[in-house]
């Protein structure tokens, strides 16, 4: 059959599975975009490539399968870098295709040319520059398996116009591409690690995305109750563990309790479980456990070592790993340290207040959560509403939890959500915000309104940058260099001229009563909450300190 | 500069084609490892090439080796010593 570039591109994507596509056309795009009308493909025109891009990572998230988004040339391209780096930092298989100028035309200067090779490459697992129709008939199955198999992340194909355009003739498509297996754990391994685990008085399960990534989530808090070994999450870990699971101390690192500091620090035994010892969940490593022998399992074979240096390293499938050992260990008690976790919990937990109050950001988290229940997906922006969030929403399955960790991208959020209720549409999507965050995509709830998404936008709203404003409240000597936004826009109304549904709590004589409204209205809401702007995040550790070394609260 | 005392080889069988030059440099560029020496040459089959790193030796190597294996396009790695002939036989040219 006869069939041309972009035709190929549109029917391999098909093939994939793939039903919904996040982009935003322009000239080199072009023929892409002339192909996709009359397929099984529906496409989402988002308001900026950023946005298209963060909805294919919302999607993947929440589905745990590959996600495709869609943009032109030149600023198309670079629109996109921001969230495949979010992507690329986080181990998200998004999959950015963009049109390219004309093959002729590369090296020139052309208009709308650049280096999305370039520019791609180090923010992607792998890039292609497709030099040939023929050429996609290999490069679109190969990026789906390169973007799911093993650590998955992102991958980006850049396809110039006359290759789209080229018709070229083929006999069948090749077979869509497919995770490969993965590396399983040897007997030995398994061995050693049941032995490590037996002899340990008090280990510590620090269990991350790759859990998640693995389908292993019920596993390991299987494991974790049946040997009574307690457990802290990494921040994009959290959601393993159901909320208020007696063994588990919540999320680690930089906003982590003080009980899961002192926990951290007693413990003899670590089980890194599809980790990777980011610097905001250790602290100052060379201090982090300092008692504890190190067990790593991890699927990316250069993550082991790269900073912790293991006692005994598992290069595996963590899945296989915890499946295995569930199987194979006798129960374990512990009964003295399990108490002493416990204790940690009930004395060194997350101080919440005592009484409703929804000026309070973790009394309007939870309210939020109680009035929206179980049956919705959590997202938040970057900044302290999104660690307020990850320190006590209370999740009860994993991929219920999406957000931006190893980039800490503000922007992300919004068209997170947009994507987990265009491929979950069952649940509600909750975007978690700030007034600093929301900002940098608010354009998005246009397009949420496009397609009536149950998209709920809760801005948490101190009309200040306001992660940074404690960092200079706390380590610049109160020195606030431009982190007030002064006056902030009025996003009820922002909301509304975009054809949403927008409350503001600040003008409500019955706050919860509104709040209740506004989460319970159909459709695409944004919910504007003002709080002080002295609010804060604790405990914090300085950054570079040891986590020990926390701040539990401002000193007057 | 003749003396490789300090430095290791590293031999990279790789894919042949475009932008897998820039893969392998760009990763040792932004992992702010410095690499001394690069050739680079087809193989006979065309269809794979050699690239010769002549890198400090210093203990990130390692996690260098294993960041480089993860590129689609290296099919494989092997250290050598800094006696291995190859970049000595290439000053001729640069001096």
């Amino acid at each position: 059959m006869k069939i041309s570039g972009a035709q190929l591109v549109i029917k391999l994507l098909e093939r994939q599975g793939i039903t919904q596509i996040a982009g935003l056309p322009g000239g080199a795009a072009l023929p892409l975009y002339d192909a996709l009308p009359g397929s099984n493909i529906k496409h989402v025109l988002t308001r900026h490539e950023q946005g298209a891009g963060f909805i294919a990572e919302g999607m993947a998230r929440v589905s745990g399968k590959a996600a495709v988004c869609f943009a032109s040339s030149g600023p198309g391209a670079t629109n996109l870098v921001t969230a495949i780096a979010d992507a690329h930092l986080d181990s998200i298989p998004v999959i950015a295709i963009t049109g390219q100028v004309p093959s002729s035309m590369l090296g020139t200067d052309a208009f709308q040319e650049i280096d999305t090779f370039g520019l791609m490459a180090p923010i992607t697992k792998h890039n292609w520059l497709v030099r040939s129709a023929e050429e996609l008939l290999e490069v679109i199955p190969a990026a789906f398996r390169i973007a799911t198999s093993g650590r998955p992340g992102p991958v980006a194909i850049d396809i110039p116009k006359d290759v789209q355009n080229q018709i070229i003739e083929i006999d069948e498509f090749p077979a869509p591409g497919e995770a490969m297996p993965l590396p399983q754990p040897t007997l030995a391994q398994l061995k050693e690690m049941e032995a490590m685990i037996a002899k340990a008085e008090r280990p510590m399960l620090m269990v991350g995305a790759g859990v998640i990534q693995s389908n292993s989530s019920e596993a390991v808090v299987a494991l974790a109750e049946k040997l009574n070994i307690p457990a802290v999450s990494t921040f994009l870990g959290l959601s393993v563990f159901p909320h208020g699971h007696e063994l588990h101390l919540g999320m680690l690192g930089m906003h982590g309790s003080k009980g899961n500091n002192i926990a951290l620090e007693e413990c003899d035994l670590l089980i890194g479980a599809g980790v990777r010892f980011d610097d905001r969940a250790t602290g100052k490593i060379s201090e982090f456990c300092p008692q504890a022998a190190v067990l790593h399992i991890e699927i990316d074979r250069s993550e082991i070592g790269k900073l912790k240096t293991p006692t005994l390293a598992v290069h595996a499938d963590v899945g296989a790993c915890i499946k295995a050992l569930l199987a194979n260990c006798e129960p374990q008690q512990r009964v003295e340290w399990v108490s002493r976790i416990k204790w940690l919990n009930e004395n060194h937990g997350i101080p919440l207040p005592t009484k409703q109050d929804l000026s309070n950001p973790y009394s309007l988290i939870k309210t939020v959560a109680e009035i929206v229940g179980d049956n919705t997906n959590v997202h938040t922006d970057v900044g302290q509403h999104q660690m307020w969030t990850a320190q006590v929403y209370p999740f009860v399955r994993d991929r219920q939890w999406s957000s931006s960790g190893g980039l800490g991208t503000m922007g992300y959020g919004l068209p997170a959500a947009i994507g987990a209720a265009l491929a979950d549409p069952d649940r509600m999507a909750l975007c978690i915000s700030g007034d600093g965050s929301i900002m940098m995509n608010i354009q998005e709830i246009d397009t949420a309104v496009e397609h009536n998404l149950n998209v709920k936008v809760v801005v948490i709203n101190n009309s200040r940058l306001g992660l940074v404003r404690q960092q200079q409240a706390l380590f610049y000597q109160e020195n606030f260099a431009a982190v007030n936004n002064k006056r902030t826009a009025d996003f009820a109304l922002m909301a509304q001229a975009m054809g949403a549904n927008g409350f503001d709590l600040g003008k409500a004589t019955d706050p919860l009563a509104m709040l209740t409204e506004a989460l319970n209205t159909p459709g695409p809401v944004l919910i504007n909450v003002p709080i002080s702007e002295d609010e804060m995040v604790f405990p914090m550790v300085p950054p570079g300190a040891a986590n020990k070394d926390l701040i539990e609260e401002r000193k007057a | 500069m003749s003396d490789f005392s300090q430095c290791a080889i590293l031999e990279l069988k790789v894919n042949n084609h475009p932008g897998v030059m820039s893969h392998v440099c760009g990763l040792f560029a932004r992992r702010a490892f410095n690499v001394e020496g690069i050739l680079c040459m087809p193989m006979q089959d065309k269809k794979h090439s050699k690239i010769w790193l002549l890198v400090g030796e210093d203990q990130r190597l390692d996690q260098l080796t294993q960041q480089t294996l993860k590129l689609e396009d290296v099919l494989e790695i092997s250290q050598h010593s800094s006696s291995h002939p190859v970049f000595a036989q290439m000053m001729e040219f640069v001096e």
